[in-house]
């Protein structure tokens, strides 16, 4: 259990890295889909399967080849070196280590924090997994936020549509 | 050494860190664009670890799995309209390279 963890932490944060230093977009893109892959093997390791396996669909499926079919379609080329690397590396890297230690120092005065993984009642029967558990919140608790949801997509599409229209009037 | 939930916080702290670092050090829009995602997708797992750290009634508590959905539906359609945008932008100046944009209009 604590090897797996550490093991699929190491894909997403060594995937997360990728992301940042590869200078080809496409290798950027394709770390990406790892640390996602990664990311996924967490949410299940916590007991969330409906999430991860929505995370590997989503995100590492559909997100991620919208990102590669752009990267395509517009063409783009590998950054140039830049000629004072020096200041942003600071400034991008200082900002990263100091966001890192302010959250080690918080975390270690966490009392909640030290908890262990605690144990699940094992339920019996239809209707105890928690895709269902979550299906049934959606569509009884959460049924307006998920037609808000609703209208958003269908206004996300809509956007798509004007803006990729030759003409922006 | 026993997974604590401060492991899982940590974890996504460091996701976070990195796709901040990346959003300030890349010129390219794309990738700031992704390294925007990663960041989102690392405040999923503190969702995911408080709801399964939580237990109601010996299960986990399931709203946070309810406000991911939520979440990765709004980055599914927030990455189809940014990455219009990107095209329309591409359209316009022939570059993605952020430095080069620099002028509101032109």
């Amino acid at each position: 259990m604590t090897f797996l963890f550490y093991l699929f932490a190491a894909f997403a944060l060594i995937g997360g890295i990728g992301v940042v230093v590869y200078r080809n977009p496409v290798s950027s893109a394709f770390s990406m889909i790892i640390s996602f892959l990664g990311l996924a093997a967490l949410f299940i390791q916590l007991n969330a399967y409906l999430v991860g396996v929505l995370q590997i669909l989503v995100y590492a499926g559909a997100i991620m080849v919208l990102f590669l079919f752009i990267i395509m379609l517009i063409n783009v080329e590998d950054e140039e070196k830049r000629r004072f690397p020096f200041f942003s590396f600071i400034g991008a890297g200082g900002i990263a280590v100091a966001f890192i230690a302010l959250l080690a120092t918080v975390l270690k005065r966490f009392g909640p924090g030290e908890a262990t993984i605690p144990k699940i009642k094992a339920l019996e029967g239809p209707g105890t997994s928690d895709t269902h558990q979550v299906g049934e919140l959606l569509f009884s608790t959460y049924w307006f936020p998920i037609q808000i949801v609703a209208i958003l997509l269908l206004v996300a599409t809509v956007g798509v549509v004007v803006l990729s229209k030759k003409e922006l009037k | 050494m026993e997974l604590t939930l401060n492991h899982f916080l940590f974890v996504s702290g460091i996701l976070f860190a990195i796709g901040l670092s990346g959003v300030l050090l890349r010129r390219n829009l794309i990738v700031i664009f992704m390294c925007l995602e990663l960041m989102l997708a690392a405040a999923n797992l503190t969702l995911v670890a408080f709801s399964r750290f939580n237990l109601q009634d010996g299960q986990p508590d399931y709203d946070g799995h309810v406000l991911l959905f939520f979440i990765i539906t709004v980055a599914a359609a927030e990455v189809a309209v940014g990455l219009a945008i990107i095209v329309a932008l591409f359209r316009n100046r022939e570059t993605t390279d952020v430095t080069k944009i620099n002028s509101m209009k032109f």
